[in-house]
């Protein structure tokens, strides 16, 4: 095998994240403690586990948004090159976070500006990073509203006057605008009617596959994990008690906690 | 043709003159005395002291003839004179330990060593208008006991600490930054956040600190003590290598016990806020009480979910100086601005031509 | 026309300009910075001042601490001598720096100003001095002075176009009018303090030094001489300044900012440029080539 090859498949074959020894506790079993994994690109990570299992402070740490008390996250950017995250500087992660990165906040009204327009929320990753032509940009916000199932028409609406469903898949799209490569999601579908959830995974799965997207998702819902998730991480009282693909551990969970937690799923 | 009005100069000169006719009022009536508002108004002279952060009893009366009573505008004058003011020396901090009292309360216990001494307080009185102040009269106080002792009064929240049962406040040593001097720069550190308290707006803090009891932000206050009195200021001259008393100034403290917290490492706490004014200011030192403790959400984990507990607002916000200033700076000229507005609303107006809408 | 006017005396109860010279190091200090760092905000320990904040003490700390014997002051508001504020500020520094004063713009070496820039071009060895009530761009979008601070340092400029959009959106046209930002050196966003947005091409690449004091919010910063300052637009949106159809009803310039002037009750206007000096020279010179 020559050279060129060898280096083409070790690069496809790399990880995007490198989590190694992940803690930040704020008491006895109270936040997230010795998590290591990696991420590799197009792969849907789920986090899952009940309220104070650690698993939104995990999220905070691995975002950039609360420095761990110890371990290390490396991130592989678009050149190639490694970044230690929590070693890089304050605007290199706002830097990370606006182009290569997203994330999907629970609630869409923390990730959204609600007092601007749909078009002004989608075009401003466009706008911070130098794009100064405004027909250029009314052009993305009425291609990513299409995109994710929003009428182009509503482009100068208020996100107030929007749906809780089609404010989340606003949110989705002012991330996606500026095609990062790693996307956080926090509950993404906590707060929506079932059927709104299921157009919104639906529209979520078709992204992913789309746009080669890795993900990390934190939900308590076994259902979002199993349609969107490739490999499950279960965790509880801060630590991770069992790993694997996602049909595995939904299907045959090996540690105690998981299966107690597979089998309170009501069966439809 | 129009020609343009000049006249700005007489026209100023002339307001003030009208000025001080209406601040002199009927001239059949005895012209007020600075010694007067100082003898019988000394809560007003306090607060001007205070917010004005300058102690001189007859400056501040003296402010409060010259802006006719309005307080906002006598603390004003009493900063811009304060500016003017050579500085030779920082003091030692003052010891309220040792304050010679008028009034100590605590309504944690029912009784503290050294008791509750009343003082002079307008807490018992009933608010019925008292017509006989319409005219002058004799006031002498209450029976005096020649050379009674005092007895000692430990501070209440020392008596917890002992305990354990509160923190007690230490001295880092830290240089103390001083606002008057440099910018205030976010986030502060609780020394910056007192400094801006103590000389703060008294309505707004009273405001702000009702507002942590009626939900916002609620940490269960109690007055743990409450001490007015004097006490000496004391300062370390470089030169002379020993400290020398400068002579001593009334002050009001306000120590509030506050909501317990502790952890999986600490032991639960009683914690403090404090408040400290100028005179006899005890609604000042108690609303500035509160709003510190609300202020030290951070330090002790607590959601921030209150305007009294969010530090950039409350320190933009509580200077009445510069409050009063912005505000009223509304009444300047602005007609160049609203000129480039009307310019503009009537473009937009304008049925639209070339609008952007496809 | 010439209305210097003699150098009246000082009021010697007053240090020189009013503030004590350790206050005035510290502002140059800080004015040597904000020149080093076109368009950044330095903070500095603004003093209370016999006006209240709101009122000019911002640029009038900045004056104070420029002034020399030799400096002959101009102070205008709305483009005016004459109004009332300006009056006063004149009148402060007449008498605790004692030094001359005029309405006359070319022979003025420091020009404190609020919401305009004088129509006679400036040249080399003045100062403008600028009131500026707010001096944070983004505060409209952002009330944190935290976050406004670290999207400075962090070059995180991309909510200003948001509100351009979102005005093209909504009305068809950038919606400002004044204080109308701009990008400093190619680096630092900054509001040139309410002037109309038809002044903000005079601030580029200017002979003259700008510098912009906020007294309230305890913030200064500068324009160095011959800098770009570029009001922020887009490609297709491009900026533009205010146009009027009438002339001045006095000295019939059609170049400078107009004023209008409801004269009667049936609201008929007339427009008179704001730049009381440069009217009274047009004027004057008219009557002088007649």
């Amino acid at each position: 095998m020559n050279q060129a090859l060898k280096n083409e498949l070790s690069v496809s074959t790399e990880p995007l994240l490198q989590v190694r020894d992940l803690s930040l506790l704020y008491g006895p079993e109270k936040g997230c403690q010795d998590v290591s994994f990696d991420l590799y690109p197009g792969e849907v990570l789920g986090i899952v586990g009940e309220s104070g299992s650690g698993k939104s402070t995990l999220l905070s740490l691995l975002s950039g948004r609360l420095p761990p008390q110890r371990g290390r996250i490396g991130y592989r950017d678009k050149q190639d090159q490694w970044l230690d995250l929590y070693s890089a500087s304050e605007a290199e992660r706002r830097t990370l976070l606006r182009t290569e990165w997203g994330f999907v906040e629970q609630n869409p009204r923390d990730g959204l500006r609600m007092g601007v327009s749909a078009g002004a929320n989608i075009g401003e990753r466009l706008m911070a990073q130098g794009v100064r032509n405004y027909q250029q940009l009314r052009g993305a916000g009425l291609d990513w509203l299409s995109q994710v199932e929003i009428d182009p028409q509503r482009i100068d609406d208020l996100p107030r006057t929007f749906s809780g469903g089609m404010q989340q898949r606003l949110q989705i799209a002012r991330n996606l605008v500026s095609s990062p490569r790693l996307v956080f999601m926090d509950e993404p579908t906590g707060g929506l009617d079932v059927s709104v959830q299921a157009r919104l995974l639906d529209l979520l799965r078709g992204l992913v596959r789309e746009l080669d997207l890795a993900v990390v998702i934190v939900t308590h819902d076994l259902a979002v994990a199993r349609l969107l998730a490739d490999r499950l991480m279960v965790m509880r009282r801060s630590r991770v008690v069992e790993t694997g693909l996602t049909d595995q551990i939904l299907d045959d969970p090996q540690h105690p906690y998981s299966q107690l937690l597979v089998s309170s799923v009501l069966q439809p | 043709m129009y020609v343009a009005v000049k006249g700005g100069e007489q026209a100023i000169d002339n307001a003030h003159r009208l000025l001080a006719k209406k601040r002199r009022g009927d001239t059949s009536v005895t012209e007020l005395s600075v010694e007067q508002i100082r003898q019988q108004l000394p809560l007003a002279v306090a607060r001007v002291m205070s917010e004005g952060s300058l102690y001189d009893e007859e400056l501040a009366a003296l402010a409060i003839k010259q802006a006719a009573g309005d307080l906002v505008e006598a603390i004003f004058l009493l900063r811009a004179y304060r500016t003017t003011l050579p500085r030779f020396s920082p003091s030692l901090p003052i010891d309220t330990a040792d304050m010679l009292l008028s009034r100590r309360l605590s309504a944690t216990f029912k009784d503290v060593p050294g008791g509750q001494l009343l003082g002079p307080t307008f807490d018992y009185t009933h608010r019925l208008l008292d017509f006989a102040l319409l005219a002058e009269g004799e006031y002498p106080g209450p029976q005096i006991t020649p050379n009674a002792s005092l007895d000692a009064c430990p501070r209440v929240l020392g008596l917890l600490a002992k305990e354990g049962l509160i923190k007690n406040e230490s001295d880092n040593s830290d240089t103390v930054a001083d606002i008057t001097r440099d910018p205030l720069e976010l986030p502060a550190s609780r020394a910056e956040r007192l400094q801006a308290l103590a000389r703060g707006d008294e309505g707004f803090l009273l405001a702000l600190g009702y507002s942590t009891q009626r939900g916002y932000g609620r940490n269960h206050p109690f007055a743990g003590e409450i001490r007015i009195g004097d006490v000496e200021v004391w300062i370390d001259p470089e030169e002379l290598g020993f400290s020398i008393c400068l002579g001593s100034i009334e002050v009001t403290e306000c120590e509030m016990v506050n909501q317990f917290v502790g952890s999986a490492t600490e032991l639960a706490q009683f914690t403090r806020g404090y408040g400290l004014a100028f005179g006899h200011a005890e609604r000042k030192a108690m609303g500035m009480a509160l709003v510190d403790r609300a202020l030290r959400a951070k330090e002790f984990n607590e959601e921030i979910e209150s305007p009294a507990q969010q530090e950039e607002f409350v320190l933009m916000h509580c200077d009445n100086v510069e409050a009063a200033g912005f505000v009223s700076h509304l009444k300047l000229p602005h007609y160049v601005d609203f000129q480039a507005e009307l310019d503009l609303i009537r473009k937009l107006r304008k049925p639209a031509e070339g609008s952007n809408h496809e | 026309m010439n209305d210097m006017t003699q150098a009246p005396v000082r009021d010697a109860a007053y240090n020189f300009a009013y503030l004590d010279e350790q206050t005035k190091r510290m502002i140059r200090r800080a004015l040597l910075k904000a020149v080093a760092i076109p368009g950044y905000q330095v903070p500095f320990g603004g003093r209370e001042m016999p006006l209240p904040y709101g009122w000019g003490t911002g640029g009038m700390q900045l004056t104070a601490a420029i002034l020399g014997d030799d400096d002959v002051l101009k102070v205008i508001d709305q483009g005016a001598d004459d109004t009332t504020n300006a009056v006063s500020i004149r009148r402060f520094f007449a008498r605790t720096a004692g030094v001359a004063t005029t309405e006359s713009t070319p022979d003025a070496t420091v020009i404190q100003t609020r919401h305009r820039i004088p129509e006679t071009p400036l040249h080399a060895d003045q100062i403008m001095v600028y009131q500026v009530p707010i001096p944070e761009p983004l505060r409209f979008i952002e009330p944190s002075e935290t976050e406004t601070r670290t999207m400075h340092a962090l070059n995180d400029y991309g909510v200003m176009h948001v509100k351009l959009y979102e005005d093209i959106a909504t009305f068809g046209h950038i919606a400002t009018a004044y204080a109308y930002p701009v990008m400093v050196d190619e680096r630092y966003v900054m509001d040139p303090s309410p002037i109309p947005k038809f002044d903000n091409p005079k601030l580029d690449m200017s002979p003259a030094l700008m510098l912009f004091g906020a007294g309230r919010e305890k913030r200064l910063y500068a324009v160095p001489p011959y800098t770009r300052v570029v009001s922020l637009d887009f490609e297709d949106h491009p900026f533009e300044a205010q146009q009027w159809e009438e002339n001045c009803a006095i000295c019939a310039s059609h170049d400078s900012f107009l004023d209008e002037l409801i004269i009667d009750d049936a609201g008929n206007q007339r427009f008179v440029c704001s730049d009381t000096y440069y009217c009274a020279q047009r004027v004057s010179q008219q009557e002088q080539g007649q």
